[in-house]
C-alpha cells in the first residue's frame, strides 16, 4: 500500500532571474514523519518553505500539500498548516497572549474555541507564565517558543519549520529540540529545514541534502551515513605538505577523504585497524561527512 | 478540537481572512493609539489654529462664511490625508520590509487580495474619526454645528479609503523608504495646496481649476463644506461618484503592487 504523502513536489523550479534558486526538486513527506532539508544557506531550503506557503511560485513542476494543488489551492492547505519562520515576525508591542489571540482569528477558529486553543499552545511551548509579558521583553528563546505555539495554535496537520533554532545558544536550542520532539512523538507531520547537521541527525526519519538548489541525496540519517561515509573515519592532523600526503595515498587506496580545515578526515576505514601507518583519531561518521561528500561544500 | 470559522465568501473575499487582518490591526492599535491620535489630528488642528487665526486677522470672510469656517471644514481632508496616504504608506512599509508582519499574516489562509483590502478599510476607519476631529475643534471656535455634520465621517471613511489604498500602492511599488519624498513633494503636497483648503481656487487660473476637479481632496472639501455650510445639491452626488471610482482604482492597484512585493 502506497503512503500517504503530506507534502508532495515533483520537478518544481523556481528561478529569480538568472539564478535557479530550486532546480528540479522532488520531494516526499510521508504524514506523521518528520523529514529534514538539510543544506547551507543559499541551498534552496527557504525558497522550498515559501513555495510550499504560496508565497513564491514555482516556475515549473507540481507541488501538493495535504493533497491540494499549489498554488491554486493554496489557501486551503494554508488553513491546515502551521509555518515556523526563520526570521521573528511577531507582534513585538503585543502581549504573549495576544499574538496567539490574533493569530486563532487569521487561522478562523471558532469563537467558543479560542480560548482553549490558546491556552493549549501557551502549555505547549512553557509560556503560560509569560502570557501577559510583551514581546519585545521575552528572551530569544522563549521568542523561537511563542513562533512555534503560534504555529500550532490551530492544530495544524502538518508544520513547516525554517531554521527553527537558527541563531539561538545551544542550551535554548536543545529545549526547542524537546518541544519539536514532543511534536514529532504525537504524530504531527513536520518538514524542517536547517543547516545544524546534530539537529537533523537528532530530529529528523529522514533527511535530503540539498545544494544548490538540487536534492543530492535522500534518506534516513543513519543509512545514508554508512551508505555514503562508512562507519569510521580517521581524522589525521599535521603540517599542510603532511595533509596532502595523507589525501594522496589515500584516494590511491581508493579511500574517500575531506578536508577539514586542520586535519583530514579518511572515510570508510570500517574493520580496518590505521591506514598507512597514519596515526590519527577514530570517531564515527557523521551526516557532514555525507554532506561535504556529496556537495563538495562545508555547512554551518 | 479547534474548529475553524465558516467561510463566508464576498466575491474573491472570504470575510473571516479581513476579520483575522482587521483584529490584529484591532489589538495592535490598543498599543500605539496615544501615538496615532496625536499625529493624526495634532497637525491639522496645528493647521486649523493657525491659518484660522492668522490669516483669519486678515480675511474676515471667504464666500459668504468667516475664515474659521472655511478652514475649518477645509482642514477636515487635511486630517483625512495625513490619517490614510502618510499611515498607509510608512506602515505598509514597515510591516513588510521591517516587520515582516505580512509574511506572517500570509502564511495563514489570508491572500494578498484579502490583506490589502482588511489593511484599507482599516486605515479609512481612521481616517473617518480622525478627520472629525478639525471640524469638532473649530465648533469651539465659532463653527455652528449642523445635522449635515454627521455625514462628515462617511466623507472621510471615503475619502480615506482612496489614500489608504493610495498609500500601499506607493509602499508596494517603492524600492526604499527614501523614495516616498518623491510622492509627498511632487504628488501629495501639490493635491493638499490645490484641494481648497485654506483658500478658494476660484482665484486660480482655469486650467488648474479644471484639474483640480481630480483631486480627490478637493472633491472632499467641497463634500464637507456642502454638508456643514450649504447643504447638498445633485452635484454632490457626482464628488462622490468620483471619490468611489477613486478609491476602486487605488484598491485594484495596490492589490496588483502589493503582490508583486509580497510573492516572488
Amino acid at each position: 500500500m502506497a503512503e500517504e504523502l503530506a507534502i508532495r513536489l515533483r520537478g518544481v523550479v523556481k528561478r529569480y532571474g538568472h539564478i535557479t534558486a530550486v532546480d528540479h526538486l522532488d520531494l516526499d513527506v510521508p504524514t506523521g514523519t518528520c523529514v529534514g532539508l538539510l543544506g547551507p544557506n543559499g541551498a534552496g531550503k527557504s525558497t522550498t518553505m515559501r513555495m510550499l506557503t504560496a508565497q513564491a511560485i514555482a516556475d515549473e513542476g507540481d507541488l501538493q500539500v495535504l493533497d491540494f494543488k499549489l498554488p491554486r489551492d493554496s489557501k486551503q492547505a494554508r488553513a491546515q498548516c502551521g509555518v515556523v519562520p526563520q526570521l521573528d515576525n511577531l507582534d513585538v508591542t503585543l502581549t504573549v497572549e495576544q499574538n496567539l489571540l490574533v493569530f486563532s482569528h487569521l487561522y478562523r477558529i471558532g469563537r467558543h474555541d479560542r480560548h482553549e486553543a490558546i491556552e493549549r499552545s501557551l502549555e505547549l511551548a512553557n509560556l503560560v507564565e509569560r502570557r501577559d509579558t510583551r514581546v519585545d521583553k521575552l528572551s530569544g528563546g522563549m521568542r523561537r517558543r511563542l513562533l512555534i505555539a503560534r504555529a500550532l495554535v490551530h492544530r495544524p496537520r502538518l508544520v513547516l519549520m525554517d531554521e527553527p533554532t537558527v541563531g539561538l545558544d545551544p542550551q535554548v536550542r536543545q529545549q526547542l529540540w524537546a518541544l519539536i520532539d514532543r511534536l514529532r512523538s504525537e504524530g504531527t507531520t513536520i518538514l524542517m529545514s536547517t543547516h545544524y547537521i546534530e539537529e537533523a541527525q537528532r530530529l529528523a526519519d529522514t533527511v535530503l541534502i540539498m545544494s544548490h538548489g538540487e536534492g543530492v541525496a535522500r534518506g534516513k540519517p543513519s543509512e545514508l551515513v554508512v551508505e555514503h561515509a562508512g562507519r569510521e573515519v580517521l581524522e589525521v592532523y599535521g603540517p599542510p605538505a603532511r595533509l596532502a600526503e595523507v589525501e594522496s595515498e589515500a584516494g590511491a587506496a581508493g579511500l574517500k577523504t575531506r578536508r577539514t580545515g586542520t586535519s583530514i578526515s579518511i572515510l570508510g576505514l570500517d574493520g580496518r585497524n590505521g591506514f598507512g601507518g597514519f596515526e590519527g583519531e577514530r570517531r564515527h561518521a557523521n551526516l557532514e561527512d555525507v554532506f561535504v561528500l556529496l556537495t563538495g561544500e562545508e555547512i554551518g | 478540537m479547534a474548529t475553524a470559522a465558516p467561510t463566508e465568501k464576498i466575491g474573491r473575499l472570504e470575510r473571516p481572512a479581513i476579520t483575522g487582518v482587521l483584529v490584529r490591526e484591532v489589538v495592535n492599535f490598543s498599543s500605539y493609539w496615544r501615538a496615532a491620535t496625536f499625529s493624526s489630528t495634532v497637525e491639522p488642528t496645528i493647521y486649523l489654529l493657525a491659518f484660522g487665526f492668522g490669516f483669519g486677522s486678515l480675511v474676515s470672510r471667504v464666500g459668504g462664511f468667516s475664515y474659521v469656517q472655511f478652514v475649518g471644514t477645509g482642514t477636515v481632508a487635511t486630517a483625512v490625508l495625513f490619517s490614510s496616504a502618510f499611515a498607509a504608506m510608512f506602515g505598509t512599509f514597515v510591516k513588510y520590509q521591517f516587520q515582516r508582519t505580512y509574511d506572517a499574516i500570509l502564511a495563514a489562509p489570508v491572500d494578498t487580495e484579502e490583506l490589502v483590502t482588511a489593511e484599507s478599510l482599516w486605515i479609512a476607519t481612521r481616517a473617518g474619526v480622525y478627520g472629525c476631529v478639525p471640524m469638532i475643534v473649530a465648533i469651539f471656535f465659532g463653527l455652528d454645528p449642523t445635522w449635515g455634520m454627521l455625514t462628515v465621517p462617511f466623507i472621510a471613511w471615503l475619502t480615506g479609503l482612496g489614500w489608504a489604498n493610495f498609500g500601499i500602492m506607493v509602499a508596494g511599488f517603492a524600492k526604499a523608504i527614501e523614495n516616498f519624498n518623491y510622492i509627498v513633494s511632487a504628488v501629495l503636497t501639490p493635491l493638499f495646496l490645490l484641494a481648497g483648503t485654506f483658500f478658494p481656487l476660484t482665484g486660480l487660473p482655469e486650467w488648474v481649476q479644471v484639474l483640480a476637479q481630480l483631486n480627490p481632496l478637493y472633491q472632499c472639501v467641497e463634500l464637507v463644506r456642502a454638508a456643514v455650510l450649504y447643504g447638498f445639491e445633485w452635484n454632490d452626488l457626482l464628488r462622490v461618484g468620483m471619490l468611489v471610482v477613486f478609491a476602486l482604482l487605488m484598491w485594484r492597484i495596490a492589490i496588483r503592487a502589493m503582490e508583486r512585493k509580497l510573492i516572488d
